[in-house]
């Protein structure tokens, strides 16, 4: 009886294990293509519904419209990542775009401006790291002590709205780069692309990115194992308050000012981006390419109030609200299934 | 020496030495006029009294080791159903109608806590996404409410709940302690405060101990979003009107902050409410002396900022012990326990 037992036992695991490998990449893709998927389903009803939806400086013009929001949500990946989360890049970003503008305005040399802010911001992060750190405090209360701080510093500096005038921003905000007939982008939307693809090689494939996952993963087995783990946690809140000051400059030149109230909330929407592309807040488990899929899909949901035209800002929220409650029940279920 | 250890001990320092600025700048610091009390420690407290109810319901939350960062939004719907519904009154002044619809209005409230709780405890969704989910779209429903007008009432027994005066006392003030009082009595003198510090610290060995974790959390999420629901109706009261932009806005942040310079520690497993108290006091006192001793109002918020960071400090005790412990013998670090 056992060994008629144990033969087809043995002969029934042999088999599952190899599909097992192959099922698993999946369970672990499934929150980003699920994103992907609702992201497609989205742009082709769009595509049905409106004239002029389907032609592809819709899709461009999402990176021109979004391209802030995407820099911001890259640094706000690695965050969470690591199981922290960063409030303060709203304000960073009014911060940069105040600084940015009164400096110009006092006839600073731009390319001494732009690393000037770019280093302003990040040592802003790695301050806001080193004391979620040190001093064991709670990122959600460093980084909020952090958003008083840079709104304080950006309403401090000048509380009215400042023009910016200086040749080389007002060129970079009016360069156009063709990319096919009738297609055209800005700089900034350029830039943001960039910024996604360093981002997801250095998260993929570097020592640093690896650190990221483990610390995420589990802090005290990474301290364990010999990781960074201080290291790592500065060196994302540092990242972060780098994109968010790039995001600032890329706002300053987009909208060719700056002003102290700029960029309120937008934490929250890079926040949201971050988990709609199945970035988990527990930390550990994410991809920059599903934060950029999040802030598709952010955009895109703009982009189609707009070309439905009647629909007010209430709806906009209560849309974007629902939407988020769709993909959190869904990662949810999907995760549990994992398990 | 205990005293001083006490993690109250600097936050109750710091709201001292403000109040005790105000009295200096300000003319009136507390007198009596027409049988009711005036000045600036009065204003302060029915100021502060949007912020206490909110803190307060936010305490609880975060006992359990949650958050609620709907808690304006809910604000801004309380306000909206409320001022809406008095708006079509026949009466304004109706005592009876008025009351109904604050009923109503805190009954709303409580559903969407109730939304919120079911979203964390049944749906098992992390509480800062959860009630993310509601401060985006509430805010929403509330211009849709109000249909995106500000909507003016002149109700009197309505404006009274911000602006009355009950045995000297504003009643903003006197509806606060009251919340104050009955969440104490319900949290110290029942086993309710031991249950909520159990699911915080952990809701699986809570349910292994036989305590309904989840019920709890529905509940201090439900009791959490009526608290909003008041502090909206004050809000509201106040301004005579329903706002939907700028009703509550920011004041999840606040109010968190308040939770934690009281000593409450983000993560769950204790609370103290004499602590949330003291910190929304605080944060009021803060705004209120940053104007009286004249400071530019482009500095207020940089002002804010130091005293939150050096309050933040000031709670950490590995930067206590990092800055300050080299002046003394080492000795084990033992966690300040926080009375009731």
């Amino acid at each position: 009886m056992t060994t008629v037992d144990m033969t087809p036992a043995t002969n029934k695991t042999t088999p599952t294990n190899p599909r097992r490998r192959v099922y698993r990449p999946n369970t672990k893709y499934i929150p980003i293509l699920a994103t992907l998927t609702l992201l497609l389903v989205m742009y082709f009803t769009g595509v049905a519904n409106y004239d002029n939806f389907g032609q592809p400086s819709v899709v461009v013009n999402l990176f021109r419209d979004n391209a802030v929001l995407l820099v911001v949500a890259v640094g706000m990946t690695f965050v969470i990542i690591t199981g922290g989360i960063d409030l303060s890049v709203g304000a960073v970003i009014s911060m940069t775009t105040t600084l940015t503008a009164t400096l110009l305005h006092a006839g600073w040399p731009p390319l001494v401006v732009l690393p000037l802010v770019l280093l302003l911001g990040s040592l802003l992060g790695m301050g806001m790291g080193a004391v979620i750190h040190f001093f064991k405090v709670e990122p959600f209360i460093a980084t909020l002590a952090g958003l008083f701080l840079a709104r304080g510093i950006a309403l401090f500096i000048n509380q009215n709205s400042i023009p910016i005038r200086d040749k080389f921003w007002k060129t970079l905000s009016e360069y156009r780069i063709v990319l096919a007939d009738g297609v055209v982008t800005k700089v900034t939307s350029v830039t943001a692309v960039v910024v996604v693809l360093l981002a997801a090689l250095v998260l993929a494939w570097t020592r640093f990115g690896r650190n990221v996952y483990a610390v995420g993963g589990n802090a005290d087995s990474a301290l364990l194992m010999g990781l960074p783990v201080g290291r790592t946690k500065i060196a994302v809140y540092t990242l972060s308050g780098f994109c968010a000051a790039l995001g600032g400059v890329l706002f300053s030149i987009n909208s060719t000012s700056g002003w102290a109230l700029q960029g309120q909330g937008l934490e929250l929407d890079a926040i949201a981006a971050c988990v709609i592309g199945g970035v988990l807040l527990t930390g550990g488990s994410g991809y920059v390419f599903g934060s950029l899929l999040g802030v598709l899909v952010y955009g895109l949901i703009q982009t189609i109030i707009t070309f439905q035209g009647d629909l007010n800002a209430a709806w906009t929220r209560i849309i974007i609200g629902l939407l988020l409650f769709g993909f959190i029940v869904l990662q949810r279920v999907v995760t549990r299934k994992a398990r | 020496m205990t005293i001083l250890k006490n993690r109250l001990f600097w936050p109750a320092v710091i709201l001292l030495a403000l109040l005790v600025v105000n009295m200096f700048t300000s003319n009136q610091f507390i007198t009596v006029r027409d049988g009711h009390l005036f000045g600036t420690l009065p204003d302060i407290l029915r100021g502060a009294a949007p912020l206490l109810l909110v803190a307060l319901g936010m305490t609880l939350v975060i006992a359990t080791g949650g958050i609620d960062l709907s808690v304006g939004s809910v604000m801004a719907i309380s306000g909206a159903v409320a001022c809406l519904l008095i708006s079509h009154l026949g009466d304004q002044s109706a005592i009876g109608s008025v009351l109904l619809i604050v009923a109503v209005a805190i009954g709303a409230s409580l559903l969407l806590g109730l939304w919120n709780g079911t979203l964390v405890a049944g749906v098992g969704i992390q509480p800062i996404i959860a009630t993310l989910i509601l401060m985006v779209a509430g805010r929403g429903v509330a211009q849709l409410i109000t249909d995106g007008q500000i909507i003016n009432v002149q109700s009197s027994p309505y404006a009274a709940m911000a602006t009355g005066h009950f045995l000297a006392l504003p009643i903003a003030f006197l509806i606060a302690v009251a919340a104050i009082v009955l969440v104490t009595l319900l949290t110290r003198r029942t086993a309710l405060g031991m249950l909520l510090e159990s699911v915080g610290g952990s809701p699986t060995a809570s349910r292994l101990a036989g305590i309904r974790a989840k019920r709890i959390t529905v509940m201090v999420y439900v009791v959490c979003g009526g608290f909003a629901g008041l502090a909206g109706l004050i809000y509201s009261a106040n301004i005579k009107s329903a706002d939907s932009i700028s009703a509550g806005n920011l004041i999840e942040l606040d109010a968190i902050l308040a939770v934690v310079i009281g000593g409450t520690a983000l993560v769950g497993g204790r609370f103290s409410i004499a602590g949330t108290v003291i910190g929304a006091v605080l944060i009021q006192t803060l705004g209120v002396t940053v104007v009286a001793v004249g400071v530019p109002s482009k500095a207020t918020l940089l002002f804010k900022a130091v005293i939150v960071v050096a309050l933040c400090l000031s709670q950490s005790a590995t930067f206590r012990q990092k800055v300050f412990g080299r002046f003394r013998p080492s000795r084990p670090a033992v966690a300040a326990e926080v009375p009731a």
